[in-house]
């Protein structure tokens, strides 16, 4: 009843609204935020916009309590657990504790970072020396002195800092190295899997090879890419981050997560509408344009779909991956602290675990958002 | 003199377990060019797969299609197509979705005519506001229109329609009907429509072709409408010859569906 009160009422000032350049349209804005992956504030977004304000407050209480109650929930059973679950020589820290160790990582990484500006510092500082004192030599006619000093000079300015990884850096060190396993999967498993969705002979050949090392764990892919990285990859100095143990976690990431990617996009493109295939067919396309003007974008959600399965399989083996290769990243942080095995250690490996949830997360939410972006309303007369 | 498009003998047989399933056979039509045909016909008696395989969407398994003096062979843009689904491809603009076969068909054309072409029969069809909305934000009679400035842009040597305004709600077929004709008198191609609305036929046609109720469906009869061009449908409505065809038409259906009953209750 009151929304028919409304909509009489609003008829005159609508006229002036119109007249606005911007206009806020609390629904559009809700449902972007909903396309983004962040539905939480699309109730906040109509709350601007005056649209039912007792209703969005009602989901906004909703939507922040209930999920905050959980988690109070949740510490509460884990700080049950940390008073009764002790072994032998470590236990499972109280959330204070793994607060208190997270700040203590912080504090290691923010020491770690001025330690190392400081090093750069008195490095140039030391090249400068050496370059005023090549100068002085230059003037004196000290020809063989001068490019003794410009050499030290040069040596002070390359130096490369060699403290400790934090705990940051390694996070970076698995980002990079599942943007290159999944990177790897995504240019074979597409390709691939659309070969297998236009030609059911291809599809024949290749299925009992994709069943068979779909289900395989990483830690049995790992001796064998590891075989292939000693062979085919040099070990770069221990400066670069490109390591042998990061192409090797890559490539275990690539087994494990193209299947995915590869299977969906199969199956997209083998269930193209047939009448769009119709369309390309009076059309007469040439191979390359029916792929690329109709098989590919008609297939792209389901793509999407396959490489956002990709990436979480991809992160999910990571960890695994890092450990055995003994790569610079969250697994290997994992693993010292293990080895480290005390209380301290323990609530650090929490906090990895909360890192390792978090960005998993994220990146799920990245690719949630490209896959809506590529997806295209169904039409129906 | 022989004719622009003809099928001889065209003939359609699917094989089964339980033996031949032949829904045409020996569907025999002679057209001259710039002739319009509507084939009519109660739904499931083939009609539909006589143009799917004109259009070379469906394999000939009897018989032969000749079109402008040599045999078909498969689907091409000399036969525009427009479907009963608009088929527009949803990830495309209207205008890109003019723009794919314009492409393909004028490849030796520079862009800039390539541009002049969709343009003009977007405009024809009454798009112009819409040329870069995509599907999604067309109602169905503006992407049937869409369908249409695609087929025609074509210059094929022939337009196929398979019931291309079967699903749209009256009012909006009566305009695209309109729209259909007025492309068609400026261009006069030689064109083929399926339909099972006898107005529909009437106000279109010079032909119409009354198929037979399958199995084996053929040419039942065909009658000549011999109302004047260009057509406007208030004034063809007023003319009593209408009314006779139109009355020759729905009797030829209502003895058709009297035949599948007698059929339907023998069995």
């Amino acid at each position: 009843m009151s929304t028919v009160t409304n909509t009489t009422e609003g008829t005159v000032p609508k006229k002036k609204s119109s007249r606005k350049l911007f206009k806020y349209n609390p629904n559009r804005v809700a449902h972007t935020l909903d396309q983004l992956g962040l539905g939480y504030f699309s109730p906040i977004a109509r709350l601007i916009g005056g649209d039912e304000p007792r209703k969005q407050f009602r989901e906004i209480t909703s939507n922040t309590f209930l999920p905050m109650l959980a988690f109070a929930i949740f510490i509460g059973i884990w700080g049950i657990c940390a008073q009764f679950v002790v072994s032998d020589s470590t236990r499972i820290p109280s959330p204070a504790q793994t607060w208190t160790a997270w700040q203590g990582m912080v504090d290691f990484a923010e020491a770690e970072k001025l330690k190392e500006a400081e090093y750069y510092e008195s490095n140039e500082e030391r090249a400068i020396k050496m370059e005023t004192k090549a100068k002085t030599a230059e003037e004196a006619g000290q020809l063989d002195k001068v490019e003794r000093y410009n050499g030290m000079a040069e040596k002070f300015r390359t130096k490369v800092y060699q403290g400790a990884t934090t705990f940051f850096d390694q996070i970076g060190i698995s980002l990079i190295t599942v943007a290159v396993g999944f990177l790897a999967a995504t240019l074979l498993g597409v390709p691939i899997g659309i070969l297998c969705g236009i030609s059911k002979k291809v599809n024949v050949a290749l299925n009992p090879i994709i069943q068979l090392f779909k289900p395989v764990s990483p830690l049995a892919w790992f001796p064998i890419v590891f075989v292939f990285t000693t062979w085919g990859i040099e070990q770069p100095e221990s400066t670069s981050i490109w390591q042998r143990a990061l192409w090797t976690s890559a490539g275990v990431v690539t087994l494990c997560s193209i299947w995915p990617t590869l299977i969906n996009t199969a199956v997209g493109v083998a269930s193209v509408d047939k009448d769009h295939l119709n369309v390309a067919k009076v059309l007469k396309l040439g191979w390359f344009k029916r792929i690329w003007k109709i098989i590919l974008p008609s297939s792209l959600p389901l793509i999407f779909t396959g490489l956002r399965l990709s990436i979480g399989v991809g992160w999910m083996v990571l960890v695994a991956s890092d450990m055995m290769a003994q790569n610079q990243g969250l697994g290997k942080f994992v693993w010292d602290m293990y080895q480290n095995g005390d209380t301290q250690s323990t609530a650090q490996i929490i906090i990895a675990v909360f890192f390792i949830g978090a960005i998993g997360f994220l990146l799920d939410r990245v690719m949630l958002v490209c896959q809506r972006l590529v997806t295209f309303e169904e039409q129906t007369i | 003199m022989s004719a622009y498009f003809e099928t001889f003998k065209l003939g359609k047989t699917y094989k089964t377990p339980k033996g031949d399933a032949v829904i045409v056979k020996n569907f025999n039509l002679k057209m001259k060019k710039g002739e319009f045909v509507c084939v009519i016909g109660h739904s499931g008696c083939g009609k539909s797969t006589v143009l799917s395989m004109v259009a070379g969407l469906n394999e000939i398994t009897d018989g032969g299609v000749i079109l402008d003096g040599s045999e078909i062979n498969g689907a091409a843009p000399d036969r525009g197509v427009v479907f009963q689904s608009p088929c527009l491809l949803p990830w495309m603009s209207a205008w890109d979705n003019v723009m794919l076969g314009v492409k393909q068909v004028y490849y030796h054309a520079s862009n800039h005519e390539r541009k002049q072409i969709v343009e003009y029969y977007l405009t024809v069809v009454g798009l112009s506001g819409s040329f870069n909305k995509r599907p999604d934000e067309l109602s169905g009679g503006m992407r049937q229109r869409v369908g249409l400035a695609r087929a025609f842009a074509l210059s094929p040597k022939m337009l196929l329609l398979d019931e291309p305004f079967g699903m749209l709600d009256k009012l909006t077929k009566f305009e695209l009907q309109k729209v259909l004709l007025d492309l068609w008198n400026r261009e006069r191609l030689t064109a083929m429509m399926i339909t099972h609305d006898v107005d529909e036929a009437i106000y279109l046609a010079d032909r119409v072709i009354m198929m037979t109720n399958g199995p084996a469906a053929g040419v039942g009869d065909i009658l000549e409408i011999n109302l004047p061009r260009p057509r406007n449908r208030q004034e063809i409505m007023s003319q009593e010859q209408y009314y006779d065809y139109r009355q020759f038409l729905l009797n030829f259906l209502q003895e058709r569906a009297d035949e599948g009953k007698e059929e339907r209750s023998a069995a």
